[in-house]
């Protein structure tokens, strides 16, 4: 049995799968420090756990690691080397970090000869001896953390794999993070993610070591994995090593639980919350990804995140009938004490849901006075605003099954434009948990061939194995890996038919990790 | 004369995306190395065309390469380089320094040099707009020479063409010359006179570019509306206005061809825009019937906040508005529309210009 984790501003939750069914759920207060939370609510969820059954894996998402970059603190003294000289000088690392998060890890940025080309060819050779200097004095200075960033790593990642053995010589305690393992085509963003992840491990693998005594303290000997941004899991060590991973794993548990939930594996999801509601587009299960670069903490980065639309509408956002105006403030979370039907004095959208008999919550008489048509139209309003997004998250011109969750899908009729069908999926509450439960383990790989010298299919073979070690080594069975994405963009201005081939393969777990 | 500081290069930035036409390359390297070229060396002053002194030596800079690979392999001092290669072989020191290109990141090329060097910048370009090829500039198109040309890698390669038969050559041996450099080249012209620089480049178009981004951001922080703003600073009008339905594209010959379809929505209700693109946008159909080609502007920008919209960032759902602005009069000239009319892109529409 599978046991999913969803530790949330607020609440954290727990489920409890037994192959394809939920066999257990709990919701308690989620703790400072994470760790108390995640025991309560797997003491309670084990009280679930039939005789002879057995956990076989946790898996936890949490957005914990990267709350400590936007509160700068728990940060390792980090350094950023780049191999690129002669290339790329005017711009080095962490150029356009925020000054603040840039001294709280120190700041230290050096530069050094090496790097690829495009076509793989090397920019200069490995230039050892700058690095081995350097790395001797950022030793003296304190430094225990290191990203390094070659140009075109993605390409050929022989300089940055040749560089951290350096390191490991000169320093073997060094945390070393080495920018192809784990990002796309762009220098400055795959570098800001390895400097993030290089200033975040040793916060990251003590909270792991934590919640793993925590697990054990419970009895519990199955591996421990964490959700990543993609909607596929990842093993604690390499969760250790890449914490910054972890950080959109809310959003998509929710749609990968939700697309479990209703059985969708191509559609939308529709999450109404209390101040805002999220779409998002589910391709074979999975949340889209979107295509532009995602700020973290003031940084720039090329993470994979959800594709999502998020707009200020939901079961407690604030109407005004005067102006006919719906928002974008909330009452939020204390929608049960100032909503009109819950006693309050401010008229929301779920007072609305009430008078238009749509939902029934709190004190149906409080809103009779209402008048019938602004309540209607402004209904009407919320739908067409609802309607607008998910139209927004489509990629193509046509009807699609549409999945409501969040306590706010009450504002919503079934009839929306757009959608094939509305699916209102049961346990939604838990969609999250479910979500880290049932996700796979994945590998994605970018890579620039030049479709002169390599055949195009030879390209995206040569791809995918690589995407397919790479899902293995994260933990998947291999006789269920299955290659779900190749991409392939042609470089404009490039007339040696160089293309850009990105390969995504996912598994499920392998029954005995 | 004005001064161009770090604060003035994200509204450089935002204008020269929608003077773009969907083209023009990833805006942010561009401006982020400007702005450092700025921190380190002190700001730049911009003349106008009319502020050159008479014996002015004005060199044109411009990188060229391949959009994809310039995120990658950071664009560096290459701009310099090629200037002083010019320089040396020419023998001749420049006085000034003048866009390629305002159109998307090239429009602040210039600025890096002439930071580093203490040069001033002339508020002019040779094209007004974004186009794809070194030799679609109005300096060529009224006989300033296009050779010689330097081209320079950041490895410290540099590369004189000393002459070629027409600009057109002068793009072929630049381009593979380019691809050998790894795809992230600069290029410097050989000096022009105060006198060809008045005659033949499009004023005052990084104050435009300014005022533009201007315009976006004041509309913005004042929740006024970005269209209008845009439409004060440079005279021009809407074309259509909806949300992206299809958008096709392929990649032949090393460029991004392709069409959008937008569908209508309010006053456009009902009604379909198809838009055919190279890089930049080319000719704007409103249901089937021609209503802006090249040279004009055709321009996508976000239809609630009025920044530009590339190519690349196009997607399914997106709303846009399209703005068509009248090209450069340089550019409607028969010389002008033998080198960037309709007929130079491969279609067999005659041009008719933009009426506003």
């Amino acid at each position: 049995m599978f046991v999913g984790v969803d530790v949330g501003g607020t609440n954290t939750d727990a489920v409890l799968m037994d192959g394809s069914e939920l066999a257990g759920a709990v919701k308690v207060p989620t703790t400072a420090d994470v760790t108390s939370g995640i025991i309560a609510s797997l003491a309670e969820l084990l009280t679930h756990l039939p005789t002879h059954g057995q956990v076989n894996a946790v898996m936890v998402g949490t957005t914990h690691f990267t709350n400590a970059l936007l509160e700068r603190r728990k940060l390792a003294p980090t350094a950023v080397m780049r191999l690129a000289l002669p290339a790329t000088q005017l711009l080095p690392p962490m150029i356009d970090w925020p000054e603040e998060l840039r001294q709280a890890i120190g700041g230290e940025a050096r530069m050094v000869r090496g790097g690829h080309e495009f076509d793989g060819r090397e920019i200069s050779s490995l230039d050892r001896k700058a690095i081995r200097d350097a790395v001797r004095d950022l030793r003296r200075q304190g430094i225990r953390a290191l990203a390094l960033s070659g140009v075109f790593s993605p390409v050929d990642g022989s300089h940055e794999q040749e560089a951290a053995a350096i390191v490991q010589e000169e320093a073997p305690e060094m945390r070393v993070c080495l920018s192809h393992e784990n990002g796309r085509m762009g220098l400055l963003e795959r570098e800001n993610a390895a400097a993030l992840n290089a200033c975040l491990g040793e916060m990251a693998a003590q909270t792991l070591r934590s919640i793993e005594g925590a697990l054990s303290s419970l009895g519990i000997v199955a591996p421990l994995y964490m959700s990543q941004n993609d909607g596929t899991l990842m093993d604690a060590e390499f969760a250790g090593k890449f914490p910054v991973l972890t950080i959109s794993s809310g959003p998509t548990n929710s749609m990968r639980g939700a697309a479990w939930l209703s059985g969708v594996t191509d559609g939308i999801v529709v999450d109404v919350g209390g101040t805002s509601t999220d779409v998002g587009a589910l391709v074979r299960g999975f949340p889209r990804e979107a295509a532009v670069a995602v700020q973290l903490a003031g940084v720039r980065t090329n993470f994979r995140m959800p594709d999502m639309v998020s707009i200020p509408l939901g079961g407690g956002t604030v109407v005004i009938p005067e102006s006919m105006r719906i928002g974008p403030e909330s009452v939020g979370y204390r929608i049960s004490e100032e909503a009109l039907v819950f006693g309050g004095s401010s008229l929301t959208a779920t007072d609305l849901a009430v008078a238009d008999g749509r939902a029934d919550v709190g004190d149906p008489r409080r809103v009779e006075g209402l008048d019938r048509r602004f309540v209607g139209e402004a209904m009407s309003e919320i739908q067409r605003r609802v309607e607008a997004a998910v139209d927004r998250v489509k990629l193509r011109h046509e009807e699609v099954p549409v999945v409501l969750v969040g306590g706010g899908s009450v504002l919503l009729e079934n009839d929306l434009a757009g959608a094939s069908r509305v699916l209102r999926p049961e346990h939604a509450g838990v969609a999250n948990a479910i979500g880290a439960a049932i996700a796979q383990v994945g590998g994605q790989v970018e890579r620039v061939y030049s479709l002169e010298q390599t055949a195009r299919e030879q390209a995206i073979r040569d791809c995918s194995s690589a995407a397919t070690a790479r899902a293995v080594a994260a933990g998947a069975d291999p006789s269920t890996i299955e290659i779900v994405e190749v991409d392939e963009v042609p470089l404009a201005y490039v007339p040696s038919s160089a293309t850009l081939v990105r390969v995504k393969a996912v598994g499920n777990l392998a029954a005995g990790a | 004369m004005w001064e161009a500081t770090e604060d003035v290069l994200e509204s450089i930035a935002i204008g020269a995306g929608i003077l773009g036409t969907g083209g023009g390359g990833n805006p942010y390297i561009g401006q982020l190395r400007a702005k450092q070229a700025i921190r380190q060396w002190g700001p730049v002053n911009v003349l106008s065309p009319d502020e050159l002194p008479e014996d002015a030596r004005v060199v044109c800079v411009g990188g060229i390469g391949a959009p994809t690979v310039g995120i990658e392999k950071v664009r560096d001092l290459q701009s310099y380089h090629a200037l002083r290669a010019i320089e040396d072989f020419t023998g001749e020191q420049a006085t000034a320094l003048i866009s390629n290109e305002i159109g998307g990141s090239n429009s602040v090329e210039p600025l890096i040099p002439a930071a580093m060097t203490g040069l001033p910048v002339v508020d002019a370009d040779g094209m007004g707009r974004a186009f794809p090829e070194f030799q679609m500039k109005t300096f060529f198109v009224y006989g300033v020479p296009c050779c010689p040309m330097a081209i320079a890698d950041e490895k410290g390669n540099s590369v004189v063409i000393k002459e070629t038969i027409d600009p057109r050559w002068a793009e072929r041996l630049a381009r593979s010359l380019t691809v050998q450099m790894g795809c992230v080249a600069c290029y410097a012209v050989a000096p022009m006179s105060a006198s060809q620089v008045r005659d033949t480049a499009v004023p005052h178009t990084l104050s435009l570019a300014r005022d533009l981004g201007d315009a976006v951001k004041k509309a913005g922080s004042e929740g006024t509306d970005p269209l209008a703003a845009i439409l004060d600073t440079c005279p021009g009008k809407v074309l259509f206005g909806g949300k992206v339905v299809d958008l096709e594209r392929r990649t032949t010959a090393g460029f991004a061809r392709g069409t959008l379809t937008i569908e209508g929505l309010e006053s456009n209700a009902g009604e379909t825009m198809v838009i055919e693109f190279q890089n930049e946008n080319l000719i704007a159909r409103r249901d089937g019937v021609i209503v802006c080609t090249v040279p004009d502007l055709i321009c996508a920008v976000a239809t609630d906040v009025g920044e530009p919209v590339t190519t690349e960032m196009m997607r399914y759902g997106l709303r846009v508005t399209i703005l068509g602005f009248p090209a450069p009069r340089l550019w409607t000239t028969p010389e002008g529309l033998a080198v960037a009319g309709p007929e130079a892109f491969g279609y067999s529409t005659e041009y008719t210009p933009l009426a506003i």
